[in-house]
């Protein structure tokens, strides 16, 4: 079922990649003239491809992602995507005077949906988060997990090739976060989305990507990256996703011990 | 924690964990029972105006006014009521003025709403007219009478303009301080999905502005039943139709105090029905579909 939700959004054969993000930079007007954020960042998301951008504050990750959302612009480099991305933030921002269903509804009307199909579509995706029933609820009523799971439910009715979150997860306790966890991973797997999943927690870009990528910070740039091939289903306390945690956290202490020394 | 939970190898122990969370985590939003209605919602100003009459009704036994042209009895504006009811006259006097008042209401939301809008969206306009619109907030509109006279003479159209001076600052003011408050994330979001110009307007920033719109409306309402009974005691003429405004004002000039007293009731009466049944239900409504009704 899945995976044809992910067709139907083009129909055409997808490209060869879901995002190339090639040679980009971006700087802000600060205080002190120009301030460089991201620097000569080149990277591929292929078509189904899950990659996690890993770092800590200030390296310009959720900067990387609104220029891979079109919300903003590089001030150099180039950036193509196979259609318009989903984007997810850390905060819900599900419409509060609409009910959780109408809130994908409004997704549906927005790319186009005729209006007899919406209220079906709405409710299948609501069942692929496990939400079957919620349509009528307003988005008070919801837990945050639930709430979450609205949003990527919403995200998903986009019907983009690509979808892009931003720390998710990171208001959610520890309890549903990792039960959200294992449900992106399923939905990822059943529906062939390619996924940019920015995080500052090394555990959970393990758990969840195929590659992590580490930025460095002031500017951002592209430290190192690392293949995960640890299969599915990954616990967050397995010993492979330990180990590969404690190298890449290694790494990114020494990223941030550097601007300590100047 | 995560030790001790058992792995979800299959999808129904994953399910099912889900719907566990679900379940701890959901408010469940009970509505008050009719009954803690009446005791915290009803009794309170009931007894609050039965004190009112019972001062009022004991500054009369106890002679502490003894003059009927200064303070008339409660029984006696009963009876000038009771009397205006029987004539057929009451509900002339109220409609005269509340048509009027609704009417020049309508017209305020018609011109005020594209005008808020407008400021909203360019930000040359406001920096010209936004300060001029939050002054004349200000300005009492009674303030409006003695021009509005001079420039279109004694009749409906000059006690509109007073309306229209009145109420529409607050209903402009109140839809751009709801657009301002509009969360930058909601625009963020809207424009993800595709909701960019016109179609962001109509789907994310008026809805997202609704509550603050609200709150202008009912503003709006209170100003323009203010600025009419101004208008109504100032510029009485017989032509017009005995409004509440000129009842009033025909109850000073006859030195019948019960009359003007009857006024004053009649005018506050309407003042609180139109809120309490229009704009109170109407704002409750848009808060509690938000979760915003903070239940105490």
């Amino acid at each position: 079922m899945a995976t044809t939700l992910a067709k139907a959004a083009d129909g055409t054969q997808s490209a060869t990649h879901a995002a190339r993000i090639e040679h980009v930079s971006k700087s802000f007007a600060g205080p002190a003239g120009q301030q460089l954020v991201l620097d000569d960042i080149s990277l591929d998301v292929a078509p189904g491809e899950f990659v996690t951008l890993l770092g800590a504050s200030g390296c310009g990750k959720s900067t990387l992602l609104n220029l891979v959302a079109g919300l903003d612009r590089p001030t150099a480099g180039a950036i193509t995507t196979d259609g318009r991305p989903a984007l997810m933030f850390q905060e819900h921002a599900l419409f509060p005077w609409l009910t959780a269903g109408k809130n994908i509804e409004l997704a549906l009307k927005l790319r186009g949906t005729p209006k007899n199909e919406r209220r079906e579509r709405a409710e299948r995706l609501l069942e692929l988060v496990r939400l079957q029933g919620a349509h009528g609820k307003r988005v008070h009523e919801l837990s945050g997990g639930m709430r979450q799971r609205v949003a990527l439910a919403r995200a998903l009715a986009q019907e983009s090739r690509l979808l892009l979150m931003d720390e998710p997860f990171a208001a959610l306790d520890a309890i549903t976060r990792d039960v959200l966890h294992d449900e992106l991973t399923r939905i990822w797997r059943e529906t062939g989305l390619s996924v940019l999943f920015v995080t500052h927690n090394v555990r959970e870009a393990v758990r969840l990507a195929q590659r992590v990528v580490l930025l460095s910070s002031r500017p951002g740039r592209v430290a190192r990256e690392w293949t995960v091939d640890i299969p599915h289903p990954r616990r967050i306390e397995d010993t492979a996703v330990a180990e590969l945690s404690a190298e890449i956290t290694e790494q990114l202490r020494g990223e941030i011990r550097r601007h300590g020394q100047h | 924690m995560a030790s001790t939970d058992t792995t979800p190898k299959d999808a129904g122990d994953l399910a099912g964990l889900n719907a566990g969370l679900d379940a701890l985590e959901s408010v469940q939003a009970a509505r008050r029972p009719l009954r803690q209605t009446l005791t915290q919602k009803v009794l309170p100003p009931v007894v609050a105006v039965a004190l009112v009459l019972a001062v009022w009704q004991s500054l009369i036994t106890f002679d502490v006014v003894d003059d009927p042209t200064k303070l008339p009895a409660p029984a006696d504006v009963w009876h000038v009521l009771e009397k205006a009811w029987l004539q057929g006259e009451l509900l002339g006097y109220i409609w005269t003025s509340v048509s009027r008042g609704l009417l020049g209401f309508g017209l305020a939301l018609l011109i005020a709403t594209p005008l808020g809008l407008l400021l909203a969206r360019l930000k040359l306009v406001r920096a010209a007219i936004g300060p001029i619109l939050s002054g004349l907030q200000s300005l009492p509109s009674v303030a409006w009478v003695p021009p509005a006279v001079i420039w279109l003479g004694l009749n409906n159209r000059m006690m509109y303009a007073v309306i229209l001076l009145g109420a529409v600052p607050s209903i402009a003011n109140g839809l751009l301080s709801g657009v301002d408050q509009v969360p930058p994330l909601f625009q963020r979001a809207g424009r993800t999905l595709g909701a960019t110009g016109l179609r962001g307007t109509w789907h994310i920033t008026l809805p997202a502005a609704l509550p603050g719109y609200v709150a202008g409306l009912k503003q709006g309402w209170a100003f323009s039943w203010r600025s009419l009974m101004a208008a109504e005691i100032i510029a009485s003429f017989p032509d017009l139709g005995v409004g509440l405004g000129q009842l009033l004002e025909n109850g000073r000039n006859a030195g019948d105090m019960a009359m003007v007293f009857e006024a004053i009731l009649l005018i506050l009466a309407v003042g609180i029905a139109v809120d309490l049944l229009i704009f109170s239900p109407l704002e409750r409504r848009v808060l509690r579909t938000r979760g915003l009704l903070v239940k105490s």
